[in-house]
């Protein structure tokens, strides 16, 4: 009876959040490489005054930029969670999660920043971190009678017509904002107890942990971020199996059916609102700490579109298929950046049969025709952030019209080829 | 948001604020009013939420500077005639790129997407939003593009109010386009375009080629939208012409559409009139408090307080649903 897949003797086993063997071993060794990432560096293990080494592996994600690009992966992943409970749980479409995360930006940055000029109470991460959740949450629960009260693509046009009032709120509430000229500073990431000068713990210098570990500050946020990540993935991924989450499915799936069999559906919905809106809350809360200044424009409807995207690339409902969203976009604009980089390496280098084909993609002087343009003003074609934007377009256009299930369906169809093979299906 | 009226302050001396702001509104207005016409008819046949409809305006207002200023099509050959005719043969020369454009996006993004989920198409105009505005905004660059529009800015002196030539124009066509729409529902096309909203099966089944009525119903939203971004260029910022905020002014005609209801032609230009008069006369609030840019909110908080009140829109139809 052992090893037969979907075979389960009970029901505990039936609901596990990792529910094989394989997936249990794949989980914990990824984690373990997750956690492992910061000691790929140089030195990053030895003693306090003699580093003696460091973890064998790609050492290039241990440089700052690329912790930085995965810090970014963790905080817009919980955003994308947070949406993701929303619409691909309860299947409510919202743009207006830009407008949430600012509420939690700027709510962290009164309770959490030392006033001077702007708001600010300078309380400490343990108080500001959970209301940047709270109050978006409180504030998703007073907009969802209006929300629930449109359905379908209604609700799709006033949440877009959130992230404009928002906008202009985070204009013209310059005592708290700090205006479209300056912007305001968020608090860093450091505990302490309450508003005593020296913080207990501080991720934004570079040290020492446990007496080896050589951490700069980038790992140091990485692996405190991780740790939240990891939090808010195993309250959504439990979420799924309770009461609460089955009903927000129902609601989903037929919102009529559901009611009839006595799932209320305004509070419901209601709740799904501010679940979502306090993942927003926090993941915006985070997202301008850990950038470290913010400015009304940082909350505009692309970032609603950016996790509309993440949700929808890594697969609507599934907690995994946000994860491979967030990091899909995310590292998808450096990725893009990096080949034309080196495709134009090539074309400069000389006349060898990859430059002439890359020659076809890149631009690099005014009579030279090409797709992408790497000089900026002198030659034709898109620049790279637009070329970005493009392929970020075609990638929503292309997962929708071919693969709805997005990178978690791609996935589970190579995981079904494997495990059949050598046998279709 | 772009400060959309810094009309009010534009005026000549001795006109009368609140009639200038009726003009100002109604020609305002009647932008949104084409916009939502267009988003309207493109909805009623295809069932779409088009978000990409700022976009479509941007481009045909980058189709229209492409032909009228930078390749200057009819000037070439028709070197001769009077600036107003070569223009408008340009921009007519650009409506029907347009037109191609908008069957060419319904019959590449839209059509794999029939009979899918209303939301996932949403979002896949969504993404053609993205694409749209990625290369016009390349194209446009930092500055604003002029569109080589021959009334410049000029205007009408009444003595108590003054109207640009610009809005006369732009008034005069909407009219036009509003008959002309009422009266394609009319012909052939249009009883086909009809019933193809009613009900698609059945509408195949009389033989309509619906495929064909989807890609029309593009091509006129994206003809309508091309007319509105030429305008939205031209007049509401007294801005040189198309720079990358145009399609985002265009995002203030979801409210107009949502507020007359997503399928009524009626309710889109009504919709249209009240949202840009609001917009005007929301100059006219005398609280400080309201800061810069409150005027880009109003269509949104009229939207909101319609939608409590009517979850479907003044005009739209009530949707039944069956259990």
């Amino acid at each position: 009876m052992r090893g037969r897949p979907m075979l389960y003797t009970s029901y505990e086993a039936d609901q596990a959040m990792v529910n094989t063997t394989t997936k249990k071993g794949a989980v914990l060794l990824f984690m373990a490489f997750l956690i492992a990432i910061p000691l790929f560096r140089e030195g990053s293990i030895g003693g306090v005054d003699s580093p003696i080494g460091s973890l064998p592996g790609p050492d290039f994600l241990a440089q700052g930029d690329w912790l930085k690009l995965l810090t970014t992966v963790f905080i817009f992943a919980i955003g994308g969670l947070g949406l993701n409970i929303l619409t691909g749980l309860a299947g409510q479409v919202s743009l207006g999660h830009a407008f949430f995360m600012g509420l939690g930006a700027y709510v962290a940055a009164v309770f959490g920043m030392p006033g001077g000029g702007l708001w600010g109470l300078g309380l400490p991460i343990w108080v500001w971190l959970p209301l940047a959740g709270l109050i978006p949450a409180l504030v998703g629960v007073l907009i969802a009678p209006t929300a629930v009260r449109v359905r379908g693509l209604y609700l799709a046009i006033v949440t877009l017509g959130l992230v404009f009032i928002g906008e202009y709120l985070w204009r013209n509430l310059d005592f708290i904002t700090g205006g479209s000229q300056s912007g305001r500073s968020h608090p860093p990431f450091e505990v302490r107890l309450w508003k005593e000068e020296a913080p207990i713990i501080s991720f934004n210098s570079d040290g020492t942990w446990f007496g080896i570990f050589n951490l700069s500050s980038e790992a140091k946020i990485y692996l405190f971020l991780l740790i939240i990540t990891v939090l808010f993935v195993l309250f959504a991924k439990n979420l799924q199996r309770t009461r609460v989450g089955r009903a927000f499915m129902s609601i989903r799936d037929r919102d009529i059916a559901a009611e009839v069999m006595g799932v209320n559906e305004f509070k419901y919905k209601t709740l799904a609102f501010a679940i979502s809106s306090f993942f927003a809350g926090v993941s915006g809360a985070l997202l301008a700490s850990f950038v470290g200044r913010s400015i009304p424009e940082t909350w505009i409807l692309f970032l609603s579109v950016q996790f509309i995207a993440i949700v929808l690339i890594g697969g609507a409902g599934t907690v995994s298929g946000t994860l491979m969203g967030s990091a899909f976009v995310i590292l998808l604009p450096r990725i893009i950046r990096d080949i034309t980089g080196w495709m134009q390496g090539v074309v400069q280098s000389g006349d060898s049969f990859l430059a002439s084909i890359f020659d076809f993609f890149v631009s690099t002087s005014a009579a030279d025709f090409g797709l992408v343009n790497t000089a900026p003003g002198v030659a034709p074609g898109l620049g790279i952030d637009q070329l970005n934007l493009v392929i970020y377009g075609l990638l929503i256009i292309g997962f929708l019209v071919f693969e709805p299930l997005g990178l978690y369906g791609i996935w589970l169809r190579i995981r079904n080829y494997w495990k059949g093979w050598p046998f279709t299906y | 948001m772009p400060e959309l009226l810094i009309l009010a302050q534009a005026n000549g001396q001795g006109t009368n604020e609140v009639a200038q702001l009726l003009i100002q509104g109604l020609s305002l207005g009647s932008i949104y009013a084409l916009l939502a016409m267009g988003f309207v008819i493109i909805f009623k046949a295809t069932q779409v939420l088009n978000f990409a409809h700022g976009a479509l305006a941007a481009v045909g207002a980058f189709l229209v500077a492409v032909f009228a200023t930078i390749y200057d099509v009819p000037e070439r050959w028709l070197g001769d005639t009077p600036r107003w005719v070569s223009w408008t043969l340009a921009v007519l020369i650009a409506l029907i790129v347009a037109f191609a454009l908008g069957m060419l996006l319904e019959r590449i993004f839209i059509r794999p997407m029939v009979g899918e989920e209303l939301f996932a198409v949403a979002i896949v105009t969504l993404g053609v939003d993205i694409v749209l505005r990625a290369i016009t905004n390349d194209f446009i660059g930092t500055n604003s593009r002029p569109l080589g529009d021959p009334w410049g800015t000029g205007s009408l002196d009444l003595g108590w109010v003054r109207i640009a030539h610009t809005e006369i124009v732009q008034m005069a066509v909407t009219v036009v386009l509003v008959v002309g729409v009422a009266w394609f529902f009319r012909t052939r096309t249009g009883v086909a375009m009809r019933a193809t909203a009613f009900d698609q099966e059945a509408a195949r089944a009389q033989g309509i080629a619906v495929g064909r009525i989807f890609s029309v119903s593009w091509g006129i939203g994206a003809m309508l939208a091309a007319v509105a971004g030429v305008f939205l260029s031209l007049f509401p910022r007294r801005a040189a012409g198309l720079d990358t905020q145009t399609a985002f002014i265009a995002f203030a005609a979801f409210p107009a559409i949502v507020l007359g209801g997503l399928d009524s032609i009626a309710g889109a230009v009504v919709g249209g009139l009240i949202i840009g008069l609001a917009q005007a006369y929301s100059t006219l609030l005398p609280w400080d408090f309201l800061g810069t840019g409150f005027g880009g909110v109003v269509p949104y908080l009229v939207m909101l307080i319609v939608l409590l009140i009517k979850p479907y829109g003044l005009f739209g139809t009530e949707e039944i649903r069956r259990v």
